[in-house]
């Protein structure tokens, strides 16, 4: 059955007859328990199954941290309860190096991947697409319900691949070769590593087919007098997102599969001039190590603004609509993103200014990397501006948005740092490089994450989120992640590497011991506070303060003109038409306008 | 310890608990009191924290550096003197950008603060001016253009040719632990292979001991000793998977490729007494740390980097025995003429050719 004939079948049904049938009359076609909730094409409910693996992802992603933290805070101390946990992992109530390298490697892995791309990207992206460029569902609903499962079912691998007997994957997220390649040189390298990449392999797949659907949607489905130019920004941030993971996780993936022939079929795309102590002179000749380098990169700095971008986008709008004041500079905010997108792509190789790269492309790579701190300039200024002279209400999204951008700017300017070569010869791969991206695209993604489910959190499930909860959640993660984090610069000025599993024998490092334990105790604070939000998720998706109002926010964009709790097709009538952009907020007296409103005669010019 | 865990996982619920009676209960106040006055007061709370973050997190910003900048390398001196533009680099980088961070979280928190939501505020609609939209795309653009230039600048310095008087090193990681080899008399570095490496027989490195050139090659582990004052280029390279050479104390770091070499070069400007001295640390010494995850070794591979004066690494270069003397005892001091010992050496590079 063809979406498409559903969704006229109901606009036409919904045109013909009276008003007096309600919203319950969008659903003609039988709803079991399975097509509703697992198997769904709605939208809306894939956003939903989206987030909330993702937030199961995010708390087994933010665990390993605290495990691993704990091992770098107190190397001293045994920890009995773990050897229950972990077993032969942590003997004796000790983390072994083997367990720290697979906790962090998968820590890596699940929260750049199953987090902040699939969680975040997968949620918003499902969930706002459709709804604020109005339209009844994506271009694809049945290519769209294969994302989830494929990105259930690499979820599915790469949970399996913690049980296996030589253990997960534990070379580090970016997987570098030899290491990867070969079982031999490390114990995680062994099967962990082909069902990592089996997993991530399924992840691509289901990246595609949501980004594909994204873009397609976007580009063609969007309602009567919406251009591009009324799109909020959210739509836009999401579009460049979806962009950029369609022309970027191709490459990773023939990355990853040339990876697996070096595994497996004996190739030596990666491999040469190796000898393993205990197994001797490899086959290989003749492979370039930097390659996979190159093909991981070209995915793995888009990455970074797949990542961000979207919290971008959330962030913008949550701190318009919160302002009452329209975004400043609305095509400068698109130009920015756009700008980014495109220069995302060129500047991988400052990722590898020291393995060895031409000192003249490295310097190529120091300018385009520079480059892109003028559009990130251009935003921060344009949401500083937002804020002058507005009229804020501090709703949780709003603070999470605030929270973002400075973080935003905390993050962002030590980029500046280390795309510079010369000071990333001093830098790279040490604790500073940690503090920068978790802080840029790490903290600062999860807090454009909050922002959106703060924002959103009406729409999806017809209640409010606590309000006290979300307080003490917002002023503990911001104070608590630069606790942990800005201390890790001073870290990384000393040289300290990273990737470390223990620093006491070290003359250089081992005077950060106090401050190690102290990041590990806010570190653990930090995510008993993520604990108290999925809490106060899943109790309000049930008890949650009801939304009386159809518009709690007073939000201009289209969502909010869909009932309390839109049915599957969004809107029961006719979809609106949409007159105007998005941020007509304190025009002419007036605290909004939503998009649906036309533009009357006497209204003052502007969009 | 299983009970101490259990009391820990209690009192995290005690916490949780209470914490959500609280949120539930102000949820119900706030319903009595009104929403509207509920969300006024909670919002200026909400700004007046944001007031109280700025201020403590400046404040915070300062301890933390009063904790940790001596326990950083940059109240010392650069070891080397590619090291010492690197550092400059660095205040000028932090400078900027920390003049930047100062001006936009002060806005940020301060607007969000000044602005909170007042019954009479009057919103100023105002979606666009050109003329500010330039001034922070050309602003920006200058200060990074300064920052490129600086950075290239140095950079080409830094990556440039070594001098012709440089100490010449050869640096091969394996997991986990480095082996340096120097040019013997001939100053030049014999052919290697690593089909050849044989660890049982003393070729770490795979020398073929066909090339004469190999003869008087000295190859050492853990340690590797440089003069002051007297460039050296490290050869870099790698028996397995990829290893960095970081040297914290030069600023330097360049990684080590199977099958790829790459270089480095540097002036070291201290010996190692002289910066025990400097950090007035006797424990002091240059670790050459491994900045690349190379297995669950990692973190222990650790190298030393003795800065001597040109008389001690003269008696130091003088009482290392080549590598080919070691593997072929019999055959020093360097009867390298001698074709029976020759014979040995080219069947036992034959044999492990065969084992592999």
């Amino acid at each position: 059955m063809s979406n498409e004939t559903v969704m006229h079948g109901q606009h036409e049904v919904v045109t013909t007859h009276d008003v007096h049938h309600d919203e319950h009359h969008v659903h003609h076609h039988k709803e079991t328990f399975i097509t509703k909730y697992v198997f769904s094409q709605d939208h809306k409910t894939i956003a939903k199954q989206f987030l909330i693996s993702g937030m199961i992802w995010a708390l087994i992603g933010g665990m390993m941290s605290v495990l691993f933290r704990l091992q770098l805070g107190y190397p001293d101390s045994t920890f009995p309860f773990l050897e229950d946990i972990l077993g032969r992992w942590a003997k004796g109530g000790k983390i072994s190096a083997e367990n720290y390298y697979a906790l962090v490697t998968m820590h890596g892995t699940v929260l750049v991947f199953f987090v902040l791309t699939g969680g975040l990207s997968g949620t918003f992206a499902n969930f706002l697409i459709p709804l604020q460029i109005g339209a009844r569902d994506m271009a694809s609903p049945f290519l769209n319900m294969l994302s989830y499962w494929f990105f259930f079912m690499a979820s599915v691998v790469m949970i399996s691949s913690l049980f296996v007997q030589t253990g997960p994957f534990s070379g580090g997220w970016t997987a570098y070769p030899p290491l990867s390649a070969l079982g031999d040189a490390s114990p995680g390298s062994k099967v962990g590593m082909d069902l990592w990449i089996t997993a991530m392999a399924l992840f691509v797949v289901s990246s595609l087919l949501g980004g594909l659907n994204y873009i397609s949607t976007v580009l063609n489905l969007r309602t009567k007098g919406m251009s591009m130019t009324r799109l909020p920004l959210t739509i836009w941030a999401l579009f460049f997102t979806a962009v950029l993971g369609v022309l970027s996780f191709p490459v990773l993936l023939s990355g990853f599969i040339l990876l697996l022939f070096d595994r497996h079929a004996g190739t030596s795309f990666y491999l040469s001039d190796i000898f393993i102590s205990g197994v001797g002179p490899l086959p290989n000749e003749g492979g370039s190590a930097i390659l996979f380098q190159h093909l991981f990169w070209f995915l793995g700095h888009p990455e970074v603004y797949i990542i961000l971008l979207p919290a971008m986008g959330m962030a913008s709008e949550i701190l318009s609509v919160n302002s009452r004041k329209p975004i400043f500079g609305y095509m400068a905010m698109v130009g920015s993103l756009f700008a980014i997108c495109i220069l995302a792509f060129l500047v991988w190789a400052h990722h590898m200014f020291v393995t060895g790269l031409n000192p003249f492309l490295g310097s190529v790579f120091v300018l385009l990397t520079l480059l892109i701190a003028v559009p990130s300039a251009i935003k921060v200024f344009n949401w500083l501006t937002t804020l002058w002279k507005a009229n804020i209400r501090f709703t949780p999204g709003m603070m999470f948005a605030l929270g973002f951008v400075s973080l935003f700017i905390s993050g962002g300017l030590t980029g500046i740092w280390l795309g510079n070569s010369t000071l990333d010869l001093h830098l790279h791969d040490t604790y500073f490089v940690v503090a920068h991206f978790h802080i840029v695209m790490g903290v600062s993604a999860f807090f454009g994450m909050f922002a959106g489910v703060y924002h959103w959190f009406p729409k999806m499930f017809g209640r409010f989120l606590n309000n006290t909860m979300a307080y003490i959640h917002f002023w503990v993660t911001l104070a608590g992640a630069y606790m942990i984090f800005w201390p890790m610069h001073y870290e990384g000025l000393a040289g300290m590497p990273r990737r470390y599993f223990d620093y006491s024998n070290w003359e250089s490092f081992k005077q950060f011991a106090d401050l190690n334990r102290f990041i590990s105790t806010v570190a653990m604070v930090v995510f008993a506070v993520q604990l108290l939000f999925v809490f106060n998720f899943f109790y309000s998706i049930w008890k949650g303060r009801k939304v009386t109002s159809q518009n709690p926010w007073g939000a201009n964009t289209l969502e909010w003109t869909t009932p309390l709790r839109p049915g599957h097709g969004n809107w029961p009538g006719e979809i609106p038409e949409v007159h105007r952009w998005a941020y007509d907020y304190g025009k002419d007296g007036r605290e909004f306008i939503p998009q649906t409103e036309p533009v009357s005669a006497e209204e003052s010019k502007h969009h | 310890m299983a009970t101490s865990a259990i009391f820990l996982v209690a009192i995290l619920a005690l916490g949780f608990l209470i914490t959500f009676q609280i949120a539930k209960a102000s949820e119900y106040v706030s319903v009595l009191k009104g929403e509207k006055k509920a969300f006024e007061q909670s919002n200026r709370v909400n700004a007046f924290l944001m007031v109280v973050f700025l201020v403590l997190g400046l404040v915070g910003v300062w301890w933390c550096n009063e904790l940790f900048y001596n326990k950083t390398l940059l109240p010392y001196p650069s070891a080397s003197d590619h090291g010492e533009k690197i550092d400059l680099m660095l205040w000028i980088t932090i400078i900027i950008t920390g003049l930047v961070f100062l001006l936009t979280q002060i806005l940020l928190f301060w607007f969000a603060f000044k602005y909170q939501h007042k019954e009479s505020n009057k919103v100023f609609y105002f979606p666009h001016n050109n003329k500010l939209e330039v001034l922070w795309t050309t602003v920006p653009a200058i200060f990074l253009c300064v920052l490129v230039g600086f950075g290239l600048y140095y950079w080409f310095q830094i990556t440039g040719e070594a001098p012709a008087n440089a100490l010449k090193i050869e640096v091969t990681g394996k997991q986990f632990g480095w082996v340096f080899r120097y040019e013997g008399k001939d100053k030049n570095f014999g052919k290697k292979y690593f089909r050849n490496i044989d660890e049982a027989n003393g070729n770490q490195l795979g020398l073929i001991w066909d090339d004469p050139a190999s003869h008087d090659d000295i190859v050492v582990n853990q340690t590797m000793y440089v003069v002051k004052d007297q460039p050296v280029k490290l050869i870099i390279g790698s028996r397995d998977v990829i290893h960095d050479v970081g040297l914290p104390h030069f600023r330097l770091k360049m990684d080590a490729v199977p099958g790829t070499p790459t270089t480095m070069w540097f002036t070291p400007k201290y010996t190692t007494d002289e910066m025990k001295k400097i950090t007035n640390n006797p424990e002091f010494e240059y670790e050459i740390a491994c900045d690349q995850m190379c297995g669950n070794g990692h973190y222990s591979m650790k190298g030393i980097l003795k800065v001597v004066n040109q008389s001690e690494f003269i008696l130091w270069r003088a009482q290392q025995k080549s590598a080919y003397s070691l593997a072929f005892p019999e055959a020093a001091p360097a009867s390298v003429a001698d074709s029976t010992k020759k014979a040995t050496a080219a069947i036992s590079i034959k044999t492990s050719e065969v084992k592999n």
